[in-house]
């Protein structure tokens, strides 16, 4: 038996019912399309809000981190070596905050291979001064071309050109709650003191919004050479070595690595923010489960229809027995209708599925947190299609699989006898 | 010498069981050689459709032996089964039972598909030939459900015709129709043993109809009282 025939009967079958079968069909496409879109926007939701956070933390951080010392003076004796000791109100010891050998290290890190990018930084506590008062602020020295490579900076750049940093001496990015408070201007000279008491004069460049008010009244940006003079300090202070990997997987294990192999502190980005993947692979489990019932749902309409058109068709399955047909033809023939509605089905779902994600994706959608971000997030992952398509196909052969089965043990006698 | 022998039932035994034990078929026995033209008869309840579907391998629920081609089909599997009738046994029942989705060409093609051993252009050139026999070369492109019941009987007959069975078998191939288009089925029958050699039972209760068929094989309750 030819496959074409096979498919020719199958045809002549579903054509005979063609209105049930194209149900069956849209059933499949439309869940396909919803799986598609559903898991597009969910992932695209999930990458936005977790890259609020996730973009701009760096996947390890070295830096010296305030504490006491590991070793206190009794631990020395050895008179109580074999005691435990208990010191209350324990000070830190004043150690500094600058990286030793900072730039050895980054040298350093930019020749491991599993090291995306490196990105000195550092912080400086300051006030803006704006006529009597004094607004407590922090301005962070960053290297503008790492930065932007690491942290996509520019996106929450929302005026100026964040290039300008390091051209312009003395510049300043300020945030934009703390430029709304000062009322200051792109091109306007705004006062800050360092802790030290040393004024300085910046000129305003650019505005950042990192969507976290609390943040954007507080940080500034600076380029490295303008933070170290307004903490007083030469050109080789750093304060943190920011990491990007190349796989964030591998950060906490890195992170103990570096902080052994360089002596100094080091912090990953899971215990910086461990609540952040769990709410995302939440939020994907449940739209996997909503996408994966729509599938199943429309096998269920697939097995439905095919059963009836079984009933229907009886003379027909008897007379292609009576007629040599084996019941193994015949449930070729059925399994054939019910792959045919799920490709179909299927193919028609996969390009709607797009279109709808197209459509999702054009609709206007404006959040302060996020700047950059005009419309509705899509993830275009072809995972989603391919998983969709494999799932509809699995789905569809076990809802024709059943009813094929039952057509394949039709007893001819009984149905041609019964006239 | 040659053995013509095309079908053997050797002491064929049926019962239903259901509700309560009744023997339809009772040590059935009779050979049909090549080229006869048989006729089953017997009252209503007889067993003659029984025994027809136990003879065209449809119903493999009953005991004693069944032969066809000299092979016996005991312990055959659903598959062998299935090609046998494609390939050995043509059938015309009662109520035509064409496929409607499929022209009335297609629907004489059918078994060919299944055998596969002709191409479907020579396939398609068989069909039209055997229709044109029929005298119905014209209806080749009809859909099925377009034709007359005596058209629709010969479209029935080219098709058991289109393997080149051994032996065609009919259940009242006459039953529905009138008696000018009964007349035209037997001659046409009547041709099929004298010009093809083609074995032919059939299954009537129309005694003009077996009266004109070289053997007549009569049943009754189960036993063949004639023939």
């Amino acid at each position: 038996m030819k496959v074409k025939h096979i498919t020719e009967i199958a045809i002549a079958l579903m054509l005979a019912r063609w209105k049930q079968t194209l149900v069956a069909a849209i059933g499949v496409t439309f869940s396909i399309a919803f799986f598609i879109s559903l898991l597009g926007f969910m992932e695209g939701l999930n990458e936005l809000l977790d890259g609020m956070v996730l973009n701009r933390t760096p996947h390890v951080r070295l830096y010296n981190d305030i504490l006491p010392s590991k070793l206190q003076p009794i631990d020395l004796s050895k008179e109580y070596k074999d005691h435990h000791n208990f010191i209350s109100s324990v000070k830190p010891i004043n150690t500094r905050k600058e990286i030793y050998n900072a730039q050895q290290i980054i040298n350093q890190l930019k020749k491991d291979k599993r090291v995306f990018g490196v990105a000195p930084k550092i912080t400086a506590q300051v006030f803006y001064n704006l006529g009597n008062i004094d607004l407590n602020g922090i301005i962070n020295g960053v290297d503008t071309e790492q930065e932007e490579k690491l942290f996509s900076f520019s996106d929450y750049i929302i005026d100026g050109n964040y290039k300008e940093l390091k051209i312009i001496p003395n510049s300043i990015i300020l945030g934009k709650g703390a430029a709304d408070i000062m009322m200051a201007k792109i091109g306007d000279i705004i006062t800050v003191t360092s802790t030290e008491g040393e004024q300085f004069s910046l000129k305003v460049i650019g505005f950042f919004q990192s969507g976290i008010a609390e943040i954007d009244k507080v940080q500034s940006y600076a380029s490295l050479s303008t933070t170290q003079k307004i903490l007083g300090e030469n050109s080789n202070y750093i304060s943190d070595i920011q990491i990007k990997l190349k796989d964030i997987v591998q950060a906490p294990a890195l992170a103990i690595e570096y902080g052994n192999f360089f002596k100094i502190d080091a912090e990953d980005i899971q215990t910086a923010n461990a609540q952040f993947e769990t709410g995302s692979s939440v939020r994907s489990i449940i739209s996997y489960a909503v996408g994966i019932t729509l599938l199943i749902v429309s096998g269920f309409g697939i097995y439905n229809i095919l059963n009836m058109l079984i009933y229907e068709k009886m003379d027909t399955i008897a007379i292609l027995k009576a007629t040599g047909f084996a019941g193994a033809d015949v449930k070729k023939i059925f399994i054939t209708i019910s792959m045919s509605i799920g490709i179909a089905g299927a193919l028609a779902g996969l390009l709607f599925g797009f279109l709808l994600s197209l459509v999702i994706d054009a609709i206007p959608f404006h959040t302060t947190s996020l700047p950059t971000v005009t419309t509705y997030p899509i993830n275009y992952g072809m995972q989603y299609y391919s998983i969709a398509a494999i799932f509809a196909l699995a789905t569809t052969y076990l809802a024709g699989w059943l009813p094929a089965r039952k057509a394949s043990k039709v007893d001819p006698v009984i149905i041609i006898r019964g006239k | 010498m040659e053995n013509n022998i095309v079908l053997e039932a050797r002491s064929i035994c049926k019962s239903f069981h259901d509700p309560v034990k009744i023997d339809v078929l009772k040590d059935i026995s009779f050979t049909l050689s090549r080229g006869e033209y048989a006729s089953i008869i017997g009252r209503s309840g007889s067993g003659k459709s029984t025994l027809l579907y136990i003879l065209s391998t449809m119903d493999t629920d009953y005991t004693g032996e069944l032969l066809i081609d000299n092979v016996s089909i005991r312990d055959k599997s659903e598959k062998e089964l299935a090609a046998i009738r494609n390939e050995k046994i043509g059938f015309v029942f009662q109520f035509h039972y064409l496929l409607n989705e499929f022209t009335a060409l297609k629907n004489v093609m059918l078994p060919g598909f299944k055998l596969n051993k002709l191409s479907e252009a020579e396939l398609e050139h068989n069909a039209y030939e055997f229709l044109k026999d029929l005298g119905i070369e014209k209806l080749a492109k009809k859909m099925a459900y377009q034709l007359s019941g005596g058209e629709k009987q010969r479209v029935a007959i080219a098709r058991a015709m289109i393997n080149d069975p051994l032996i065609i078998m009919c259940d009242e191939p006459t039953g529905n129709l009138d008696s000018k288009n009964a007349d035209i089925v037997f001659n046409i029958f009547k041709e099929l043993t004298e010009t093809f050699n083609k074995t032919l039972l059939v299954v009537t209760h129309d005694l003009d109809f077996a009266n004109k068929t070289e053997r007549i094989i009569e049943l009754d309750d189960g036993r063949i009282v004639f023939g």
